[in-house]
């Protein structure tokens, strides 16, 4: 899959393939074109070149090219942003209920006259929404607003928001990133805690090595766009180009 | 406490304000004995005034900041005091029966002139209603709200005088034409934002008001279309006074309606998701709100209430033409929405009271009657930029296991 701005090729020929149940990795120097991967992906860009395909547990094999990000989100991928995107002035409850958004139906008639099943659907989905809280940790701030949670809370509040619309493969963007070392850990805990019992893929940005290690079944290698190494963790941590396009020529031995 | 410090600085204000104002208030020359006067007394009066003014000025703001440290200081939610009427019952119902009680009795208490004002008061709140949907909950912000206005007056006026439809068919009518014509707006603008958004719907509203006023043949260009008829009621002839009442009724049953309908819509899933569009738009697409058919839907139901109170603008005035839906009835209606409280009902609604009633219980002060409301407005937006009502949304809560409920 490529992705040209103008002359600028921002991902070249990038090929990556995640499986069901997987925690794959992607990491790269910074400006590499991780996050215009991840946009991409979930339709904030349309690829000028190359396809998408998901093959969502149960359901049909599609091509997700330039759809639009709402319907990618329906399709089942859910995302998370690098820089903070929580709505700052609704409660921790309406954010996530807004990640139910798309799993609801009720329209304006439904608004209007509220009838039973709109009734029993929003209670429905305020009970969905308290128990993805609790997947999460996050219950005790339900009520609280979004932009006076804690940093680490917001980050994994995007998470949450990100689950509560029953995604199968779910993206992360730097979840990490600015947490202090125990938060880090409990996010850790957390994403493998997902992947038991939500069964949900993960493909994770993230730039702390550590984490990235610890938790990856696979890693991909991106500098310049491009894909310069794949493989475990073990098979990254030697590799020759990876360690090249970090730290620089002189410390290849 | 009043620091010395504040008092010099005051000081510093008013000598600045006096040196400032010499020339024109101070100085005078008289041509007819050809002498220069000079008017201490003027100065003395610029000095003292605007001494007090610039402490009473430092006094508020000083208050107002305590006030805000002392929110920050105490943990819990603050509660507003219209939040406590509207959640206590013992105060709400009381409150709400002796609101009803006095919007019923008013018409027949006051003359003509005053239930006509109060009238267009309730078709401001309709309005206000209408175009919070749009700039108050779902944060775009629409400087042609009243194109949409215009839309519903002219429905009733030329199908009146073309086909003699009456005003209960055209009401709906109306209604349906302003939410097409939100929706016609709301397709270029989609990829819009705050000020781009702005200048594009100032630009739709300004487009409709000269199509109005310059095809002659549509709309009977400047000269507008008189003569329309009132609301019916069953065929009874009324008089001139029982009708004006008739109409204040039937604003007031219509607003009602308004009320509960935006309210609902408000607390609903697309509720919800217009807050979301407000926050984030790029996170609300994400997590899989789609952002087309949401604008959209706040563009047309903004619009729908604009065309009901044309609709019942041209019946209240039998007289319509362009100048009534220029950009400073926009201006107007987003003051209202501005001043009330973004996305609160309360709050619009007692903007459009003040808005409405102000300027005319202002009369008494002649030509300083703009000035005064100018005056109030900027003091406002100092000391209460949220609004009258500010951040009273009702939030998701949730209560326990059982009651998962607002």
């Amino acid at each position: 899959m490529s992705m040209d701005f103008g002359g600028l090729r921002a991902v070249d020929r990038l090929d990556l393939e995640i499986q069901q149940g997987e925690i794959v990795a992607l990491i790269g120097p910074n400006g590499a074109g991780k996050t215009t991967f991840f946009n991409c992906i979930t339709g904030i860009y349309a690829p000028t070149e190359g396809d998408i395909h998901i093959h969502p547990p149960g359901g049909q094999a599609k091509r997700i090219n330039g759809l639009k990000p709402n319907r990618v989100t329906e399709l089942g991928l859910a995302r998370t942003f690098q820089n903070i995107r929580l709505f700052q002035q609704m409660t921790v409850l309406e954010n996530v209920m807004i990640g139910r958004h798309c799993r609801l139906r009720s329209g304006i008639p439904g608004a209007v006259f509220r009838p039973q099943h709109t009734v029993k659907e929003e209670r429905q989905a305020v009970m969905d929404s308290y128990r993805v809280l609790e997947k999460i940790g996050l219950e005790r701030f339900v009520n609280d607003l979004a932009k006076n949670l804690p940093y680490g809370a917001q980050r994994r509040l995007e998470i949450a928001r990100a689950l509560a619309t029953d995604p199968f493969l779910l993206l992360l963007d730097e979840p990490a990133a600015g947490m202090n070392p125990q938060e880090t850990h409990a996010l850790d805990q957390l994403i493998l805690r997902l992947r038991e019992t939500e069964g949900v893929s993960i493909l994770l940005i993230e730039h702390d090595m550590k984490l990235v290690m610890s938790l990856s079944d696979r890693i991909y290698v991106m500098d310049y766009g491009r894909k310069i190494a794949e493989g475990t963790p073990q098979q990254i941590k030697n590799d020759p180009v990876v360690i090249k396009a970090y730290l620089g020529e002189e410390y290849v031995a | 406490m009043m620091s010395l410090v504040e008092i010099r600085k005051s000081f510093l204000v008013s000598i600045w304000f006096m040196f400032l104002t010499f020339p024109i208030m101070v100085i005078r020359v008289n041509t007819v004995e050809n002498i220069v006067e000079w008017r201490w007394n003027n100065m003395i009066a610029v000095g003292v005034g605007s001494f007090l003014l610039s402490f009473v000025w430092r006094y508020l703001i000083r208050r107002k900041e305590q006030g805000v440290r002392r929110q920050r200081e105490s943990a819990g939610p603050r509660v507003s005091i219209f939040q406590r009427i509207g959640e206590d019952r013992r105060i709400f119902l009381p409150a709400l029966t002796a609101a009803a009680l006095a919007v019923v009795v008013f018409p027949f208490l006051v003359s003509m002139y005053q239930i006509n004002i109060m009238t267009t008061a309730f078709m401001y709140i309709m309005l206000g209603l209408g175009l919070n949907i749009v700039v108050g909950v779902a944060g775009l912000l629409d400087l042609g709200y009243v194109a949409f206005y215009a839309v519903g007056a002219y429905t009733y006026a030329l199908l009146n005088y073309h086909f003699g439809l009456n005003f209960w068919v055209c009401l709906p009518i109306g209604a349906a034409l302003g939410a097409l014509f939100g929706i016609l707006l709301g397709f270029p603008v989609l990829r819009l934002r705050g000020d781009y958004l702005a200048i594009v719907t100032l630009g739709f509203g300004e487009i409709i008001r000269l199509i109005l006023e310059n095809w002659n043949e549509f709309s009977f260009g400047p000269s507008g279309i008189s003569n329309i008829p009132r609301p019916g009621f069953f065929g009874v002839e009324f008089s001139l006074l029982a009708h004006t009442r008739y109409i204040y009724f039937l604003v007031v049953l219509i607003t009602i309606f308004t009320i509960f309908m935006v309210n609902r819509l408000q607390n609903s899933r697309i509720g919800r998701a217009w807050l979301a569009l407000r926050e984030d738009e790029i996170a609300c697409q994400a997590m899989g709100v789609d952002k087309v058919r949401t604008k959209l839907t706040a563009f047309a139901l903004g619009a729908t209430w604009a065309g009901l109170a044309g609709v019942i603008f041209a019946a209240k005035t039998t007289f319509i033409n362009p100048a009534s839906f220029t950009l400073w009835e926009s201006i107007n209606i987003l003051c209202i929405v501005v001043l009330g409280g973004m996305g609160s009902i309360v709050g619009v609604i007692l903007g459009a009271l003040v808005l409405v009633l102000l300027p005319e219980y202002l009369r008494a002060f002649a030509e300083y009657r703009i000035l005064t409301f100018g005056c109030v407005l900027v003091l406002m937006m100092v000391f209460r930029p949220g609004g009258i009502v500010s951040n009273v949304r009702r939030t998701y809560r949730f209560e326990g296991p059982d009651s998962g409920d607002k």
